[in-house]
Parts: structure tokens; sequence; C-alpha cells
């Protein structure tokens, strides 16, 4: 029996600031405000990581259909486990009630600790040792006020059950592309995360993304002809349709799961939910192939085929699209208070 | 104002070599000054131990990743500990001022074999610290305390020009695009991209009037020539390139003092020692290379360089003359705006540029027949002009 997805669930928070408004704040000028698009999903005060991971497991449950006890392994992949001693993994399995005989772990590789959860975790099943397992990305990511960062840095999560029952999608194959490429990072102690400019694109995500893309498809021997959607990490729009184009993907493949424009860059939880999405809308048959991508820096690949229980499983909770379009906007003052980034409140 | 420099004998370009520009993140200044080195030594088909002098253009060393005592520091990388070796340093015109110092040594009959360089690695820290460190090249007291930039800067003088002179920004715009143009047929070149007017007008605006695209990037690069006495030059190319001239000028740090700011008093000068120096006029030039650090500036170039009247560089750039197949193409290269700004090799990149098209072989750049070039070469906002005139015969 071959090990797959038998169950997804997103979660997105309702609410989302554009772009726009943020640089009406951090004084653009005018003409390059007016062409600021997008806008990104913002948690509640009473939402972190943990509760996203919650509310996306459910989902992934409700489609799952397995009882949470059967879950030998929970990872939950997040650079803003809300805590930096206790395990946000244990939370989530208290939560949906798969504890005690299991294991759970948090992970972190910036924003590719969820991938690198699943692959873990496939790995736990193939080998025998256990029977379900559960992975999760989730961030309520940071930006620092006024940076780069701020436009994009967004909140979700989604959650992905493996085993071998049922699956409505098949993992034909993983694979990972890891160096030492300090391109983004957040010390111990610090709020918000740093980056390295310009260097984060050619010698770090390009680099990353487009050797972990074509060397599982050499690995496979597939080519982009044979894949229907893909996925990347998309810290903005351009990264990974300037990816695709290098690797000649057409435009049409990099729709479905192309959710930046909407909620923003979520972090650890924006492959997971780029693959969520595809899945909503896949038919059997289809392929699908994901890459994430985790400053520090590495990428997992995965290639994925669509089977037929997706039929009777995709309609069983809520599609990713419901809850993009399910928003209410916040002016940059309500922003900065969800976020907590009004010095002396609360004092 | 000055002694005309009577060089006791002549100095010829007899071996030159560049890295590419750009954003080379696996390269370090050490890496970069070692490729450049070795091609130029190659080039010259000496032996490294024949050199008697190194002299190297380096802005900000210490700035930009923390090493000064540059210097010796290309001396040990290229392998050539105890050669004297110095650092020049004139902000972006760090190399051109090596070139000169080199000039100096060789006409003076002082030295016969002698390498010049520049490298600057400035990608290793962030844009911002970059501006700062740049920066460091404008009066502190008058301009960088008040929170100016060079982009600040080069936009008054912008400004000024266009008010006085109706300089547009059309005009201004046509310098990036004639310069990216130029840079797709160069191999070295930092960008390899077609741009319009209207990316240019349309692109982030930086100071106003000078937008993103008006500017010259921050890169990584470093480029380096060997210079030899004219009756020894034969000896090792059938194409060796002359120093007709070479000339200096300074002017003050800030812009507040100067004369005029639509002017650099700097380029006034240089540009008449050079002159005479080599006995030529501006109408005898073939090809140059100016500093376009802003295009704001190559307009101002063509103006002090007496390629037209003052206040009509603007004009001289839309009547085609300065490109390629025009009467006299400027930054055939892609000048510092599209070849890159790696602001301690630009001046010695400028040189290689003329040692291409003098010896026919800049490719699908070269000027057809072209025996004439300057190189103008600007630190700071123009308290430092170096200026070199090139010759393919002696």
């Amino acid at each position: 029996m071959v090990v797959g997805i038998v169950g997804y669930g997103a979660y997105i928070p309702r609410f989302r600031i554009k772009a726009e408004e943020i640089a009406k704040i951090w004084g653009s000028d005018s003409e390059s405000t007016a062409k600021m698009k997008g806008e990104k999903a913002v948690p509640n005060l009473d939402e972190d990581a943990v509760t996203m991971a919650v509310e996306a497991s459910r989902f992934a449950l409700a489609r799952a259909e397995i009882n949470p006890e059967k879950i030998g392994a929970i990872y939950v992949g997040s650079e803003s486990h809300p805590y930096i001693v206790k395990s946000t993994s244990a939370i989530v399995a208290e939560a949906i009630e798969a504890t005690p005989v299991m294991t759970a772990a948090d992970l972190e590789f910036a924003c590719k600790a969820g991938t690198a959860g699943f692959q873990a975790i496939l790995g736990l099943i193939e080998s025998q040792m256990i029977e379900y397992g559960l992975g999760i990305g989730t961030d309520t990511a940071q930006g620092r006020p006024g940076d780069e960062l701020e436009y994009t840095a967004a909140a979700g999560a989604a959650a992905f059950i493996f085993g071998k029952k049922n699956v409505l999608a098949e993992i034909e194959g993983t694979y990972s592309f890891t160096t030492d490429t300090p391109d983004f990072w957040r010390r111990e102690g610090e709020h918000f995360p740093r980056h390295a400019g310009r260097f984060t694109g050619d010698p770090s995500y390009f680099k990353h993304v487009i050797s972990a893309t074509k060397d599982l498809m050499e690995k496979l021997g597939t080519k982009v002809q044979d894949y229907d959607y893909f996925v990347f990490h998309q810290p903005n729009l351009k990264f990974p349709l300037q990816a695709a184009a290098t690797l000649g993907i057409p435009k049409e493949k990099m729709a479905a799961g192309m959710l930046f424009p909407n909620i923003g860059n979520t972090y650890s939880a924006a492959v997971p939910l780029g693959l969520a999405a595809i899945l909503d809308v896949a038919k059997t048959g289809e392929r699908i192939f994901a890459t994430s991508y985790g400053s520090g820096a590495g990428s997992d690949a995965f290639s994925i085929i669509v089977k037929d229980a997706i039929n009777e499983k995709r309609d069983k909770t809520v599609p990713v699209k419901q809850m993009i379009d399910d928003k209410l906007y916040l002016n940059y003052a309500e922003y900065a208070k969800y976020r907590r980034k009004l010095k002396g409140a609360g004092e | 104002m000055f002694e005309n420099t009577r060089p006791r004998r002549d100095v010829a370009i007899i071996g030159s070599g560049c890295t590419k520009f750009g954003e080379l993140w696996d390269k370090s200044l050490r890496d970069l000054v070692v490729e450049a080195g070795v091609k130029a030594v190659e080039d010259a088909g000496i032996y490294g131990k024949e050199l008697q002098l190194i002299v190297g253009g380096n802005m900000s060393g210490g700035l930009f990743i923390g090493q000064e005592h540059t210097g010796a520091l290309f001396a040990d990388y290229l392998g050539l500990n105890h050669v004297p070796a110095i650092r020049a340093e004139a902000a972006c015109a760090s190399s051109s001022v090596a070139l000169r110092i080199g000039y100096l040594a060789v006409a003076s009959g002082l030295y016969d074999y002698v390498a010049i360089g520049g490298a600057e690695k400035m990608t290793d820290v962030y844009g911002t610290r970059a501006t700062t460190a740049l920066a460091s090249a404008m009066d502190q007291e008058s301009e960088a305390y008040c929170g100016s930039t060079f982009p600040g800067v080069y936009a008054l003088m912008a400004k000024r020009h266009m008010h006085q002179y109706g300089t547009t920004r059309h005009q201004m715009a046509m310098v990036a695009v004639k310069n990216h143009e130029n840079a797709m047929h160069n191999p070295i070149a930092h960008f390899q991209r077609r741009i319009t007017v209207e990316d240019v007008i349309s692109s982030q605006l930086v100071a106003d009037p000078l937008r993103l695209l008006d500017c010259s990037p921050i890169s990584d690069g470093a480029a380096a020539v060997i210079l030899a006495p004219a009756d020894l030059a034969k000896k090792h190319t059938d194409s060796p390139v002359y120093i007709k001239a070479s000339a200096q000028a300074s002017d003050s740090l800030g812009l507040s003092s100067r004369r005029d700011i639509c002017t650099l008093d700097a380029t006034l000068h240089a540009a008449k020692h050079a002159y005479e120096q080599a006995k030529l006029t501006p109408k005898d030039l073939h090809v140059a290379e100016v500093h376009d650090c802003f295009t704001i500036n190559e307009l101002i170039a063509y103006e002090d360089l007496g390629l037209c009247k003052k206040g009509e560089g603007g004009k001289l750039m839309e009547s085609g003359q300065t490109m390629l197949g025009g009467k006299i193409p400027i930054n055939t290269s892609g000048g510092l705006k599209g070849k890159g700004h790696p602001v301690g090799a630009t001046g010695i990149a400028q040189i290689i540029e003329l040692v291409h098209q003098l010896t026919g072989k800049a490719g699908k750049r070269q000027v057809p027949g072209a025996g004439i070039g300057l190189a103008h070469n600007v630190g700071g906002s123009g308290a430092t002009v170096a200026i070199h005139i090139l010759s393919n015969k002696l």
C-alpha cells in the first residue's frame, strides 16, 4: 500500500490588511503606493500558531474520518511557536484528542518547517512505526514595522494527515536540497526577523527551489508536462513565478496554488495551504508538484498523484477559497493593535 | 593653474583583466582581486615577479567588509609579497587615481612594470549600510550630518539643471536606456536587460527627480591593467594602448561650496589639462567612458568635457550622437548604470573598455576605427575628477 494524504485542512484568519494601507503609513511615494497590490491575512488577538494549527487539524480530521487516537506522531512546523520552551505539538495533540500514546515535536526551519515534518511522518509510516501521522505548517509571521517584510508577513495554517489507507492523494516521491545559506534569521530574544536583502533571491530561494524541483523530477523520471499543478513557496508574487519561468512551467499551472495575492506570505503554512487549495479543485489522476523553501536554507519537493478518494472527502469540510473570501479589512491602527505593535499597551 | 606634466617617457597599457560585475554572492574581495589581477598579468604576457609596483583602488574596504590595508592585501593575494603596494582612495575615482599614480611612476622612469587595479565588494552589507559607506565620501559636516545621501546631492544638481537649462526628465531617462542597451552587448555587465524611457520614468522614486533606474547599481567587481614604458610595450603585445594624458583635479567635498552646482569644476580643470597634455580637442575623440553614477551626471559630463555647450547635454543625448553609431559614442561598455559600479573598480573598468575599443576587441559594441578615447571618473559629487586620454598610436 502506498503512503499518501488521508486528510487535509486549512485555516486562514478573517482579518486582512492591504499592502497599500501599510505603504500609506510608511511613506512610500504616492505613485508606488498606488501600484501596491495584494493583501495579507492577520490573526486576531486570541489567535496564534497553536490555535490556527488546531483549527486546521480539526478540518483535516473531518476529511480523514479516523479516530484521532490512531495518530502516532504530530509534528508542527512554525517560526512563531508561542513558547520558546513548551511544545506547540503537545497542545495540538491534546486539543484534537490524539494523546497520550504518540510522539510529538515542534520543528523550525524558517518557512519549510511544515514540509520537513511531512517528510518525517512519511518515514515513520513507511517504516511501520506509526499508522497515521499529522504534519502541520502554521505561522503568525512577524515583520518589523516599516520593513519590507511587513507588507507580506501573514498568518495561516494547514494540516495534513498521512497514512496508507484510503488515501486521497499518493506521495510519489520527496526530495530535499539543503545548504547553510544565511539569508533570513531571527535570534532568540528578538521580536522580528532580519534578512539579507537581495541575497534572499538568487543564491537562496532560486538556488534551492529550482534545484529541489529539478532533482526530484530527474529522480522520478518525470517532466514539467507530466504535472497539472505546481506550488512553490511564495514569499512574494515574483519569486515563484520567476522560478516557474526558469523551469519552463506555464503560469496556468501555478494559478490554483498561488494564494500570495490574497493572503500574503504565510511562511510555514504557505506551501501546505497552496497544496490544500489545489486539492480542493484537483481531479482523480492529476499530478501535483509542491516545493517549499525555508531560509537558512533548504527546499523540500513532493510529487503527488490525486486519487479517487478525493471525491468523497473533499466536501466534508470548508474549502480554502471560502476562507479566503470570508474577510474583514483592518486599518493600520487596528492592525498594529492586533499584532501587538503598540508600545506600552497593556503594561 | 596647472603646470603641464612633461612625462620623461611615454607609458603604455600592455594587458588588462576584469571580473564579471554584479551581485557576486560567492566571491570575496580577495577572489575578485586575484581573478582580475591574474587575467591582466596573463594578458600582458609577463611574469608576476617582473612587477615592481602595485597600486590598487579601493574605496571603502573598511566599511564594506571590515578590511583596511587593502594595498598589501592585493599584493599578498596576488602572490607578490615584498612588491611595494599602495592603496589609492578617492571615493568612486579611486582606481583612476591609482592609474595616475602608476602612470607617474612609469613616466618618471622609476619603474618599468606596474600593476594597477581596482576592486570593491559591496554586497556583503545591506543596501542601507552600503549607502552609508558611500556617503562617507561626501562632506560629513555640511552634507551627511544633515541627512543627505549621494542620490540626494545628485538630485539637487539635477533639479537645478532642469530649472536652469530646461533639461527634461525624458532626456535623463534616455541616458539609462542607452547605457542598458550598450550593456546588453557587454558580457561582464551587471545588467543584461533592455529598459525603456517609460520604465525609467515609472520606476520607484529615490530622490526627486531621480528614480531607481536613474541610479547606478551596487555591484561587486575588480579590474586590472599592466603598465609598461612605451619602448618596452611591443615586446609584450602587438597592440599596446598609450596613455596620452593623465589628469586630475579637486574641488570642495560639499556641494554648498561650489561655484555652480550644474558644473563639475574639477572636470573642467582636469579636462583642460588632459586635452593640453594630449594636444587634442574634444572633437578628436572617437569614444568616451564618462561617470554616469546618476543619469544627470552623464549629461553634465558631456558639457564639462566640451562635447557640447553648457546646458546642452540633454539635447546632445536626444540627438543620438552619443549612442553607438553616433558621432561620439559614450559609455559603450554600458557605463556605471548598465555595466555596474563597484566603486573602487570603476575607473580601471572604464580604461579597459577603451582598451577594447582602441584595439578593435569590443565586439558588438565596437566603434569602427576608434583610435582615441577618453575616460572620465568622478569621486563623490565632483571633489575628485580623474581624466585619461588613450590612443592606439604613440
